[in-house]
Protein backbone atom coordinates (compact mmCIF):
# COMPACT_ATOMS: atom_id res chain seq x y z
CA UNK A 1 0.00 0.00 0.00
CA UNK A 2 1.32 3.44 -0.89
CA UNK A 3 1.88 5.99 1.88
CA UNK A 4 -1.10 8.05 0.71
CA UNK A 5 -3.36 5.06 1.23
CA UNK A 6 -1.65 3.95 4.44
CA UNK A 7 -2.22 7.21 6.29
CA UNK A 8 -6.02 7.25 6.03
CA UNK A 9 -6.36 3.50 6.73
CA UNK A 10 -4.31 3.95 9.91
CA UNK A 11 -6.22 7.06 10.94
CA UNK A 12 -9.65 5.46 10.56
CA UNK A 13 -8.45 2.08 11.83
CA UNK A 14 -6.93 3.58 14.98
CA UNK A 15 -10.09 5.59 15.67
CA UNK A 16 -12.16 2.41 15.56
CA UNK A 17 -9.64 0.32 17.51
CA UNK A 18 -9.28 2.77 20.36
CA UNK A 19 -12.97 3.58 20.74
CA UNK A 20 -13.75 -0.13 20.66
CA UNK A 21 -11.31 -0.66 23.50
CA UNK A 22 -12.86 2.10 25.60
CA UNK A 23 -16.35 0.66 25.07
CA UNK A 24 -15.02 -2.78 26.03
CA UNK A 25 -14.13 -1.32 29.43
CA UNK A 26 -17.87 -0.92 30.10
CA UNK A 27 -18.56 -4.65 30.08
CA UNK A 28 -19.91 -5.75 33.41
CA UNK A 29 -20.43 -2.12 34.48
CA UNK A 30 -23.32 -0.85 32.35
CA UNK A 31 -26.41 0.76 33.94
CA UNK A 32 -28.80 -1.86 32.56
CA UNK A 33 -28.45 -5.25 30.89
CA UNK A 34 -29.64 -3.92 27.53
CA UNK A 35 -26.74 -1.46 27.54
CA UNK A 36 -24.22 -4.19 28.29
CA UNK A 37 -25.43 -5.65 25.02
CA UNK A 38 -25.59 -2.41 23.07
CA UNK A 39 -22.16 -1.13 24.09
CA UNK A 40 -20.58 -4.53 23.45
CA UNK A 41 -22.28 -4.65 20.09
CA UNK A 42 -20.95 -1.25 19.07
CA UNK A 43 -17.49 -2.16 20.38
CA UNK A 44 -17.52 -5.31 18.25
CA UNK A 45 -18.59 -3.44 15.12
CA UNK A 46 -15.76 -0.96 15.64
CA UNK A 47 -13.25 -3.71 16.27
CA UNK A 48 -14.35 -5.34 13.03
CA UNK A 49 -13.80 -2.07 11.16
CA UNK A 50 -10.40 -1.65 12.80
CA UNK A 51 -9.29 -5.13 11.77
CA UNK A 52 -10.21 -4.56 8.13
CA UNK A 53 -8.52 -1.16 8.02
CA UNK A 54 -5.33 -2.16 9.85
CA UNK A 55 -5.03 -5.24 7.65
CA UNK A 56 -4.85 -2.93 4.65
CA UNK A 57 -1.70 -1.48 6.18
CA UNK A 58 0.02 -4.56 7.58
CA UNK A 59 -0.39 -7.18 10.30
CA UNK A 60 -3.32 -6.13 12.47
CA UNK A 61 -1.77 -7.44 15.69
CA UNK A 62 1.64 -5.93 15.11
CA UNK A 63 -0.03 -2.61 14.44
CA UNK A 64 -2.32 -2.80 17.47
CA UNK A 65 0.09 -4.26 19.98
CA UNK A 66 3.58 -3.20 19.02
CA UNK A 67 3.28 0.48 18.18
CA UNK A 68 3.95 3.00 20.89
CA UNK A 69 1.79 5.92 21.81
CA UNK A 70 3.47 8.37 19.44
CA UNK A 71 2.77 6.13 16.45
CA UNK A 72 -1.00 5.96 16.91
CA UNK A 73 -3.01 8.33 14.69
CA UNK A 74 -6.47 8.23 16.25
CA UNK A 75 -8.21 11.45 17.13
CA UNK A 76 -8.00 12.38 20.79
CA UNK A 77 -11.79 12.21 21.17
CA UNK A 78 -11.91 8.41 21.00
CA UNK A 79 -9.19 7.90 23.61
CA UNK A 80 -10.98 10.00 26.22
CA UNK A 81 -11.82 7.95 29.33
CA UNK A 82 -15.37 6.62 29.62
CA UNK A 83 -16.30 8.85 32.55
CA UNK A 84 -19.94 8.43 33.53
CA UNK A 85 -22.56 7.12 31.12
CA UNK A 86 -23.24 10.67 29.90
CA UNK A 87 -19.58 11.14 28.92
CA UNK A 88 -19.63 7.88 27.04
CA UNK A 89 -22.82 8.90 25.24
CA UNK A 90 -21.54 12.39 24.40
CA UNK A 91 -18.37 10.83 22.97
CA UNK A 92 -20.54 8.42 20.98
CA UNK A 93 -22.78 11.21 19.72
CA UNK A 94 -19.90 13.32 18.48
CA UNK A 95 -17.95 10.43 17.02
CA UNK A 96 -20.69 8.26 15.52
CA UNK A 97 -22.27 11.26 13.80
CA UNK A 98 -18.88 12.06 12.26
CA UNK A 99 -18.19 8.46 11.37
CA UNK A 100 -21.60 7.90 9.82
CA UNK A 101 -21.32 11.01 7.66
CA UNK A 102 -17.75 10.18 6.69
CA UNK A 103 -18.51 6.59 5.71
CA UNK A 104 -21.59 7.77 3.83
CA UNK A 105 -19.34 10.08 1.83
CA UNK A 106 -16.72 7.39 1.26
CA UNK A 107 -19.35 4.83 0.25
CA UNK A 108 -20.66 7.19 -2.42
CA UNK A 109 -17.20 7.58 -3.92
CA UNK A 110 -15.14 5.12 -5.87
CA UNK A 111 -11.99 5.37 -3.81
CA UNK A 112 -9.96 2.84 -1.88
CA UNK A 113 -12.41 2.75 1.02
CA UNK A 114 -15.77 2.67 -0.73
CA UNK A 115 -16.22 -1.08 -0.24
CA UNK A 116 -15.59 -1.18 3.47
CA UNK A 117 -17.43 2.11 3.93
CA UNK A 118 -20.55 0.59 2.37
CA UNK A 119 -20.63 -2.00 5.15
CA UNK A 120 -19.56 0.35 7.91
CA UNK A 121 -22.17 2.94 7.04
CA UNK A 122 -24.90 0.50 8.08
CA UNK A 123 -23.22 -0.16 11.40
CA UNK A 124 -22.51 3.48 12.12
CA UNK A 125 -26.14 4.40 11.35
CA UNK A 126 -27.11 2.14 14.22
CA UNK A 127 -24.41 3.60 16.51
CA UNK A 128 -25.55 7.11 15.68
CA UNK A 129 -29.18 6.26 16.40
CA UNK A 130 -28.21 4.70 19.74
CA UNK A 131 -26.23 7.80 20.73
CA UNK A 132 -28.96 10.19 19.62
CA UNK A 133 -31.68 8.29 21.48
CA UNK A 134 -29.65 8.34 24.68
CA UNK A 135 -28.79 12.02 24.25
CA UNK A 136 -32.53 12.70 24.12
CA UNK A 137 -33.27 10.49 27.13
CA UNK A 138 -30.53 11.99 29.25
CA UNK A 139 -30.93 15.60 28.09
CA UNK A 140 -34.70 15.46 28.41
CA UNK A 141 -34.91 13.06 31.37
CA UNK A 142 -34.39 14.16 34.96
CA UNK A 143 -32.64 17.29 36.29
CA UNK A 144 -29.67 15.16 37.21
CA UNK A 145 -29.36 13.47 33.83
CA UNK A 146 -29.75 16.81 32.09
CA UNK A 147 -26.96 18.33 34.16
CA UNK A 148 -24.67 15.36 33.59
CA UNK A 149 -25.31 15.29 29.85
CA UNK A 150 -24.70 19.02 29.58
CA UNK A 151 -21.41 18.70 31.48
CA UNK A 152 -20.33 15.81 29.28
CA UNK A 153 -21.16 17.57 26.02
CA UNK A 154 -19.22 20.63 27.16
CA UNK A 155 -16.24 18.64 28.42
CA UNK A 156 -15.76 16.79 25.14
CA UNK A 157 -16.54 19.71 22.82
CA UNK A 158 -12.91 20.77 22.64
CA UNK A 159 -11.98 17.46 21.03
CA UNK A 160 -14.44 17.77 18.15
CA UNK A 161 -12.50 20.22 16.00
CA UNK A 162 -9.89 17.60 15.30
CA UNK A 163 -12.42 15.37 13.55
CA UNK A 164 -12.32 17.75 10.59
CA UNK A 165 -8.59 18.12 10.16
CA UNK A 166 -7.92 16.98 6.60
CA UNK A 167 -6.57 13.43 6.34
CA UNK A 168 -4.20 13.20 3.44
CA UNK A 169 -5.21 10.57 0.91
CA UNK A 170 -8.74 10.12 2.23
CA UNK A 171 -10.29 12.15 -0.56
CA UNK A 172 -12.99 13.72 1.59
CA UNK A 173 -13.46 17.47 1.78
CA UNK A 174 -13.69 18.22 5.53
CA UNK A 175 -15.62 21.48 5.04
CA UNK A 176 -19.01 20.07 4.00
CA UNK A 177 -18.51 17.15 6.40
CA UNK A 178 -18.07 19.55 9.28
CA UNK A 179 -21.11 21.61 8.43
CA UNK A 180 -23.28 18.49 8.09
CA UNK A 181 -21.95 17.32 11.46
CA UNK A 182 -22.68 20.64 13.13
CA UNK A 183 -26.20 20.76 11.75
CA UNK A 184 -26.94 17.24 12.94
CA UNK A 185 -25.39 17.56 16.41
CA UNK A 186 -27.02 20.93 17.01
CA UNK A 187 -30.39 19.54 15.99
CA UNK A 188 -30.08 16.59 18.39
CA UNK A 189 -28.85 18.76 21.25
CA UNK A 190 -31.73 21.14 20.57
CA UNK A 191 -34.32 18.36 20.73
CA UNK A 192 -32.70 17.12 23.95
CA UNK A 193 -33.04 20.61 25.46
CA UNK A 194 -29.27 20.93 25.70
CA UNK A 195 -27.33 24.07 24.75
CA UNK A 196 -24.73 23.82 22.04
CA UNK A 197 -21.39 24.15 23.85
CA UNK A 198 -19.70 27.48 23.28
CA UNK A 199 -16.07 26.74 24.04
CA UNK A 200 -13.29 26.42 21.50
CA UNK A 201 -13.21 23.22 19.50
CA UNK A 202 -9.46 22.84 19.84
CA UNK A 203 -7.19 23.62 22.78
CA UNK A 204 -4.53 26.33 22.95
CA UNK A 205 -1.97 23.65 22.11
CA UNK A 206 -4.25 22.46 19.33
CA UNK A 207 -6.20 19.42 20.42
CA UNK A 208 -5.94 18.43 16.85
CA UNK A 209 -2.74 16.53 16.88
CA UNK A 210 -3.88 12.95 17.51
CA UNK A 211 -3.42 12.21 13.84
CA UNK A 212 0.23 13.28 14.25
CA UNK A 213 0.70 10.98 17.24
CA UNK A 214 0.27 13.58 19.97
CA UNK A 215 -2.15 12.20 22.52
CA UNK A 216 -3.60 12.92 25.94
CA UNK A 217 -2.12 11.51 29.14
CA UNK A 218 -4.59 8.70 29.78
CA UNK A 219 -3.84 7.15 26.39
CA UNK A 220 -0.45 5.70 27.31
CA UNK A 221 -1.91 3.95 30.32
CA UNK A 222 -4.70 2.52 28.17
CA UNK A 223 -2.13 1.16 25.70
CA UNK A 224 -0.06 -0.31 28.52
CA UNK A 225 -3.04 -2.41 29.57
CA UNK A 226 -4.00 -3.31 26.02
CA UNK A 227 -0.52 -4.35 24.92
CA UNK A 228 1.11 -5.86 28.00
CA UNK A 229 0.27 -9.53 27.43
CA UNK A 230 1.11 -9.49 23.74
CA UNK A 231 4.41 -7.73 24.42
CA UNK A 232 5.28 -10.16 27.24
CA UNK A 233 5.44 -13.05 24.76
CA UNK A 234 7.35 -11.79 21.74
CA UNK A 235 6.63 -13.75 18.60
CA UNK A 236 4.01 -16.00 20.18
CA UNK A 237 0.78 -16.73 18.38
CA UNK A 238 -2.53 -16.78 20.14
CA UNK B 1 -52.21 -27.86 21.02
CA UNK B 2 -51.01 -25.45 23.66
CA UNK B 3 -54.44 -23.84 23.87
CA UNK B 4 -56.13 -27.18 24.29
CA UNK B 5 -53.64 -28.14 26.95
CA UNK B 6 -54.17 -24.85 28.76
CA UNK B 7 -57.91 -25.32 28.83
CA UNK B 8 -57.48 -28.84 30.01
CA UNK B 9 -55.28 -27.77 32.89
CA UNK B 10 -57.14 -24.66 34.00
CA UNK B 11 -60.76 -25.70 34.22
CA UNK B 12 -63.27 -22.95 35.03
CA UNK B 13 -64.48 -24.96 37.95
CA UNK B 14 -62.90 -27.67 39.98
CA UNK B 15 -60.70 -27.63 43.04
CA UNK B 16 -56.93 -27.78 43.39
CA UNK B 17 -57.14 -31.54 43.68
CA UNK B 18 -58.50 -31.73 40.11
CA UNK B 19 -55.91 -29.25 38.92
CA UNK B 20 -53.15 -31.16 40.64
CA UNK B 21 -54.27 -34.36 38.89
CA UNK B 22 -54.32 -32.64 35.51
CA UNK B 23 -50.89 -31.12 36.17
CA UNK B 24 -49.45 -34.49 37.21
CA UNK B 25 -50.93 -36.11 34.10
CA UNK B 26 -49.43 -33.41 31.87
CA UNK B 27 -45.99 -33.87 33.44
CA UNK B 28 -46.29 -37.65 33.15
CA UNK B 29 -47.22 -37.31 29.46
CA UNK B 30 -44.19 -35.06 28.84
CA UNK B 31 -46.46 -32.14 27.94
CA UNK B 32 -45.06 -28.69 28.45
CA UNK B 33 -46.42 -26.58 31.29
CA UNK B 34 -47.08 -23.05 30.02
CA UNK B 35 -47.36 -19.72 31.93
CA UNK B 36 -51.18 -19.64 32.02
CA UNK B 37 -51.49 -23.23 33.20
CA UNK B 38 -52.22 -24.04 36.80
CA UNK B 39 -49.15 -25.29 38.61
CA UNK B 40 -48.38 -26.19 42.22
CA UNK B 41 -47.00 -23.26 44.24
CA UNK B 42 -43.87 -25.23 45.08
CA UNK B 43 -43.25 -25.99 41.38
CA UNK B 44 -43.54 -22.28 40.60
CA UNK B 45 -41.23 -21.35 43.48
CA UNK B 46 -38.64 -23.95 42.49
CA UNK B 47 -38.61 -22.71 38.91
CA UNK B 48 -38.31 -19.07 39.94
CA UNK B 49 -35.39 -19.97 42.18
CA UNK B 50 -33.64 -22.05 39.54
CA UNK B 51 -34.22 -19.77 36.54
CA UNK B 52 -33.27 -16.68 38.54
CA UNK B 53 -30.09 -18.32 39.74
CA UNK B 54 -29.35 -19.28 36.18
CA UNK B 55 -29.95 -15.71 34.95
CA UNK B 56 -27.82 -14.26 37.76
CA UNK B 57 -25.02 -16.68 36.82
CA UNK B 58 -25.03 -15.35 33.27
CA UNK B 59 -24.59 -11.75 34.35
CA UNK B 60 -22.13 -12.36 37.20
CA UNK B 61 -20.32 -14.70 34.80
CA UNK B 62 -19.59 -11.74 32.55
CA UNK B 63 -17.16 -10.37 35.14
CA UNK B 64 -14.37 -12.97 35.21
CA UNK B 65 -14.21 -12.92 31.41
CA UNK B 66 -14.65 -9.18 30.96
CA UNK B 67 -11.60 -8.95 33.22
CA UNK B 68 -9.53 -9.94 30.17
CA UNK B 69 -11.23 -8.02 27.36
CA UNK B 70 -8.88 -5.05 27.63
CA UNK B 71 -5.86 -7.35 27.71
CA UNK B 72 -6.75 -9.95 25.07
CA UNK B 73 -3.51 -10.73 23.21
CA UNK B 74 -4.80 -10.56 19.62
CA UNK B 75 -7.61 -8.68 17.93
CA UNK B 76 -9.23 -11.92 16.83
CA UNK B 77 -9.32 -13.23 20.40
CA UNK B 78 -10.56 -9.88 21.62
CA UNK B 79 -13.46 -9.95 19.16
CA UNK B 80 -14.36 -13.53 20.18
CA UNK B 81 -14.30 -12.63 23.86
CA UNK B 82 -16.39 -9.50 23.39
CA UNK B 83 -18.95 -11.48 21.40
CA UNK B 84 -19.06 -14.08 24.13
CA UNK B 85 -19.62 -11.60 26.93
CA UNK B 86 -22.31 -10.00 24.81
CA UNK B 87 -23.99 -13.40 24.37
CA UNK B 88 -23.97 -13.84 28.14
CA UNK B 89 -25.84 -10.58 28.63
CA UNK B 90 -28.32 -11.90 26.05
CA UNK B 91 -28.69 -15.18 27.92
CA UNK B 92 -29.37 -13.20 31.07
CA UNK B 93 -32.14 -11.38 29.22
CA UNK B 94 -33.78 -14.59 27.92
CA UNK B 95 -33.67 -16.12 31.37
CA UNK B 96 -35.07 -13.10 33.20
CA UNK B 97 -37.89 -13.10 30.64
CA UNK B 98 -38.53 -16.79 31.28
CA UNK B 99 -38.60 -16.12 35.03
CA UNK B 100 -41.01 -13.22 34.53
CA UNK B 101 -43.57 -15.60 32.97
CA UNK B 102 -43.88 -17.06 36.47
CA UNK B 103 -45.10 -13.79 37.94
CA UNK B 104 -41.94 -12.16 39.17
CA UNK B 105 -39.99 -9.23 37.69
CA UNK B 106 -36.39 -8.65 36.69
CA UNK B 107 -36.15 -5.78 39.18
CA UNK B 108 -37.33 -8.00 42.00
CA UNK B 109 -34.87 -10.75 41.06
CA UNK B 110 -31.95 -8.34 40.73
CA UNK B 111 -32.81 -6.93 44.12
CA UNK B 112 -32.66 -10.44 45.57
CA UNK B 113 -29.29 -11.00 43.92
CA UNK B 114 -27.92 -7.70 45.23
CA UNK B 115 -29.07 -8.43 48.76
CA UNK B 116 -27.75 -11.99 48.76
CA UNK B 117 -31.20 -13.63 48.91
CA UNK B 118 -30.64 -15.43 45.62
CA UNK B 119 -27.47 -17.12 44.48
CA UNK B 120 -25.47 -17.52 41.31
CA UNK B 121 -23.18 -20.35 40.24
CA UNK B 122 -20.29 -20.85 42.67
CA UNK B 123 -17.84 -21.12 39.77
CA UNK B 124 -17.83 -17.38 39.15
CA UNK B 125 -16.31 -16.77 42.56
CA UNK B 126 -12.95 -17.92 41.23
CA UNK B 127 -10.55 -15.35 39.75
CA UNK B 128 -9.24 -15.19 36.17
CA UNK B 129 -5.51 -14.81 36.78
CA UNK B 130 -4.08 -15.38 33.31
CA UNK B 131 -5.25 -15.25 29.72
CA UNK B 132 -5.43 -19.06 29.68
CA UNK B 133 -8.22 -18.87 32.26
CA UNK B 134 -10.44 -17.48 29.50
CA UNK B 135 -9.84 -20.72 27.57
CA UNK B 136 -10.32 -22.91 30.63
CA UNK B 137 -13.63 -21.20 31.36
CA UNK B 138 -14.77 -21.81 27.79
CA UNK B 139 -13.71 -25.43 27.71
CA UNK B 140 -14.51 -26.58 31.26
CA UNK B 141 -17.03 -24.14 32.71
CA UNK B 142 -19.10 -23.79 29.54
CA UNK B 143 -18.65 -27.53 28.95
CA UNK B 144 -20.09 -28.28 32.40
CA UNK B 145 -22.87 -25.76 31.82
CA UNK B 146 -23.82 -27.44 28.54
CA UNK B 147 -23.83 -30.89 30.15
CA UNK B 148 -26.23 -29.46 32.74
CA UNK B 149 -28.32 -27.46 30.32
CA UNK B 150 -28.87 -29.76 27.36
CA UNK B 151 -31.28 -31.93 29.40
CA UNK B 152 -33.06 -28.70 30.44
CA UNK B 153 -34.09 -28.27 26.80
CA UNK B 154 -36.64 -30.99 27.69
CA UNK B 155 -37.60 -29.45 31.02
CA UNK B 156 -41.34 -29.56 31.79
CA UNK B 157 -41.70 -25.78 31.92
CA UNK B 158 -42.03 -24.53 28.33
CA UNK B 159 -40.49 -21.04 28.56
CA UNK B 160 -37.42 -22.36 30.38
CA UNK B 161 -36.98 -25.26 27.95
CA UNK B 162 -37.20 -22.92 24.95
CA UNK B 163 -34.72 -20.47 26.48
CA UNK B 164 -32.33 -23.40 27.00
CA UNK B 165 -32.49 -24.39 23.34
CA UNK B 166 -31.24 -20.95 22.34
CA UNK B 167 -28.70 -20.71 25.15
CA UNK B 168 -27.22 -24.15 24.45
CA UNK B 169 -26.58 -23.37 20.79
CA UNK B 170 -24.47 -20.35 21.69
CA UNK B 171 -22.80 -22.08 24.65
CA UNK B 172 -21.54 -24.94 22.47
CA UNK B 173 -19.95 -22.36 20.23
CA UNK B 174 -18.22 -20.72 23.21
CA UNK B 175 -17.06 -24.07 24.45
CA UNK B 176 -15.39 -24.91 21.13
CA UNK B 177 -13.75 -21.48 21.07
CA UNK B 178 -12.39 -22.02 24.60
CA UNK B 179 -11.02 -25.40 23.59
CA UNK B 180 -9.41 -23.88 20.52
CA UNK B 181 -7.86 -21.09 22.62
CA UNK B 182 -6.29 -23.67 24.96
CA UNK B 183 -5.11 -25.73 22.00
CA UNK B 184 -3.29 -22.71 20.58
CA UNK B 185 -1.60 -22.12 23.94
CA UNK B 186 -0.81 -25.78 24.48
CA UNK B 187 0.89 -25.93 21.06
CA UNK B 188 2.56 -22.55 21.53
CA UNK B 189 5.69 -21.58 23.41
CA UNK B 190 6.64 -23.38 26.61
CA UNK B 191 5.41 -20.36 28.60
CA UNK B 192 2.05 -20.53 26.85
CA UNK B 193 1.80 -24.27 27.42
CA UNK B 194 2.54 -23.81 31.12
CA UNK B 195 -0.07 -21.06 31.29
CA UNK B 196 -2.68 -23.41 29.81
CA UNK B 197 -1.79 -26.25 32.18
CA UNK B 198 -1.92 -23.95 35.20
CA UNK B 199 -5.37 -22.72 34.21
CA UNK B 200 -6.72 -26.25 33.78
CA UNK B 201 -5.21 -27.20 37.14
CA UNK B 202 -7.08 -24.35 38.82
CA UNK B 203 -10.43 -24.72 37.03
CA UNK B 204 -10.87 -28.51 36.93
CA UNK B 205 -12.18 -29.14 40.44
CA UNK B 206 -14.38 -26.05 40.61
CA UNK B 207 -15.92 -27.15 37.29
CA UNK B 208 -16.81 -30.56 38.75
CA UNK B 209 -18.46 -28.73 41.65
CA UNK B 210 -20.78 -26.99 39.19
CA UNK B 211 -22.95 -30.13 39.10
CA UNK B 212 -23.88 -29.54 42.72
CA UNK B 213 -23.61 -31.70 45.83
CA UNK B 214 -23.56 -35.49 45.63
CA UNK B 215 -26.96 -37.12 45.08
CA UNK B 216 -27.40 -38.17 48.69
CA UNK B 217 -26.97 -34.56 49.85
CA UNK B 218 -28.92 -32.75 47.15
CA UNK B 219 -31.92 -31.13 48.80
CA UNK B 220 -34.04 -30.37 45.73
CA UNK B 221 -33.10 -33.20 43.38
CA UNK B 222 -35.81 -35.77 44.00
CA UNK B 223 -38.68 -33.30 43.70
CA UNK B 224 -37.16 -31.59 40.63
CA UNK B 225 -36.76 -34.94 38.93
CA UNK B 226 -40.34 -35.91 39.72
CA UNK B 227 -41.49 -32.64 38.17
CA UNK B 228 -39.21 -33.22 35.18
CA UNK B 229 -37.47 -29.92 35.76
CA UNK B 230 -34.34 -31.93 36.23
CA UNK B 231 -33.73 -35.00 34.09
CA UNK B 232 -30.56 -36.52 35.51
CA UNK B 233 -28.96 -36.57 38.93
CA UNK B 234 -25.97 -34.39 39.84
CA UNK B 235 -23.64 -37.36 40.04
CA UNK B 236 -24.83 -38.77 36.69
CA UNK B 237 -24.15 -35.49 34.94
CA UNK B 238 -20.78 -35.12 36.65
CA UNK B 239 -19.73 -38.62 35.51
CA UNK B 240 -20.87 -37.83 31.98
CA UNK B 241 -18.80 -34.62 32.02
CA UNK B 242 -15.64 -36.35 33.25
CA UNK B 243 -16.00 -38.99 30.54
CA UNK B 244 -16.25 -36.26 27.90
CA UNK B 245 -13.30 -34.24 29.23
CA UNK B 246 -10.69 -36.96 29.60
CA UNK B 247 -10.15 -37.60 25.86
CA UNK B 248 -10.40 -33.87 25.15
CA UNK B 249 -7.63 -33.16 27.66
CA UNK B 250 -5.50 -35.78 25.91
CA UNK B 251 -5.96 -34.19 22.52
CA UNK B 252 -5.17 -30.82 24.07
CA UNK B 253 -1.91 -32.26 25.38
CA UNK B 254 -2.84 -31.19 28.91
CA UNK B 255 -3.29 -33.22 32.06
CA UNK B 256 -6.16 -33.14 34.53
CA UNK B 257 -5.05 -32.57 38.14
CA UNK B 258 -6.37 -35.81 39.59
CA UNK B 259 -4.03 -38.73 40.39
CA UNK B 260 -7.05 -41.03 40.92
CA UNK B 261 -8.49 -40.44 37.46
CA UNK B 262 -8.60 -43.67 35.44
CA UNK B 263 -10.91 -45.68 33.22
CA UNK B 264 -13.04 -48.25 34.99
CA UNK B 265 -13.80 -50.99 32.50
CA UNK B 266 -16.41 -52.58 34.72
CA UNK B 267 -18.51 -49.43 35.18
CA UNK B 268 -17.82 -48.07 31.72
CA UNK B 269 -16.91 -44.72 33.28
CA UNK B 270 -13.85 -42.97 34.63
CA UNK B 271 -13.20 -43.18 38.33
CA UNK B 272 -12.07 -39.91 39.81
CA UNK B 273 -10.78 -38.61 43.10
CA UNK B 274 -12.79 -37.07 45.92
CA UNK B 275 -14.15 -33.55 45.54
CA UNK B 276 -13.35 -31.08 48.30
CA UNK B 277 -16.91 -30.43 49.47
CA UNK B 278 -15.65 -28.24 52.29
CA UNK B 279 -14.33 -25.78 49.75
CA UNK B 280 -17.62 -25.98 47.83
CA UNK B 281 -19.62 -25.16 50.96
CA UNK B 282 -17.31 -22.28 51.87
CA UNK B 283 -17.70 -20.75 48.41
CA UNK B 284 -21.49 -21.16 48.61
CA UNK B 285 -21.47 -19.47 52.01
CA UNK B 286 -19.75 -16.44 50.48
CA UNK B 287 -16.18 -17.25 51.46
CA UNK B 288 -14.75 -17.98 48.01
CA UNK B 289 -11.94 -15.88 46.56
CA UNK B 290 -14.18 -13.42 44.67
CA UNK B 291 -17.65 -13.56 46.23
CA UNK B 292 -17.35 -10.13 47.78
CA UNK B 293 -15.77 -8.56 44.70
CA UNK B 294 -18.36 -9.97 42.26
CA UNK B 295 -21.40 -8.84 44.18
CA UNK B 296 -19.87 -5.46 45.00
CA UNK B 297 -19.19 -4.78 41.33
CA UNK B 298 -22.74 -5.85 40.40
CA UNK B 299 -24.28 -3.63 43.06
CA UNK B 300 -22.00 -0.78 42.11
CA UNK B 301 -22.94 -0.99 38.42
CA UNK B 302 -26.60 -1.01 39.42
CA UNK B 303 -26.27 1.94 41.82
CA UNK B 304 -24.08 3.97 39.46
CA UNK B 305 -26.63 3.35 36.72
CA UNK B 306 -29.69 4.38 38.76
CA UNK B 307 -29.71 7.94 37.39
CA UNK B 308 -29.58 6.57 33.83
CA UNK B 309 -32.57 4.29 34.38
CA UNK B 310 -34.44 7.13 36.09
CA UNK B 311 -33.70 9.40 33.13
CA UNK B 312 -34.99 6.81 30.67
CA UNK B 313 -38.18 6.36 32.71
CA UNK B 314 -38.71 10.13 33.06
CA UNK B 315 -38.15 10.66 29.35
CA UNK B 316 -40.56 7.86 28.45
CA UNK B 317 -43.20 9.28 30.80
CA UNK B 318 -42.91 12.74 29.21
CA UNK B 319 -43.25 11.35 25.74
CA UNK B 320 -45.91 8.67 26.10
CA UNK B 321 -48.59 8.96 23.50
CA UNK B 322 -46.23 10.46 20.96
CA UNK B 323 -46.36 8.47 17.78
CA UNK B 324 -43.28 7.30 15.99
CA UNK B 325 -43.24 10.52 13.94
CA UNK B 326 -39.61 11.05 14.81
CA UNK B 327 -38.50 7.67 13.58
Amino acid sequence: MTPTRTAPALALGDDALILSHRLGEWMGHAPVLEEELALANIALDLLGQARVLLSLVGDEDELAYLREERAFCNVQLVEQPNGDFAHTIARQLYFSTYQHLLYGELARGEGEFSGLAAKAVKETAYHRDHAEQWTLRLGDGTDESHARMRTACEALWRFTGELFEPVEGLGVDPGPLESAWRTSVEEVLGRAGLPVPEGPRTGAWRAGAGRQGLHTESFGRMLAEMQHLHRSHPGASW
Amino acid sequence: MATVAAERRTPESGDDGDRQRLFDAAVAADDRIEPRDWMPDAYRATLVRQIAQHAHSEIIGMQPEANWITRAPSLRRKAILMAKVQDEAGHGLYLYSAAETLGTSRDELLDKLHTGRQKYSSIFNYPTLTWADVGAIGWLVDGAAITNQVPLCRCSYGPYARAMVRVCKEESFHQRQGYELLLALSNGTSEQHAMAQDAVDRWWWPSLMMFGPPDDESAHSAQSMAWKIKRHSNDDLRRRFVDICVPQAESLGLTLPDPDLRWNEERGHHDFGPIDWTEFKEVLKGNGPCNEQRITQRRQAHEDGAWVREAAAAHAAKHTGETGARA
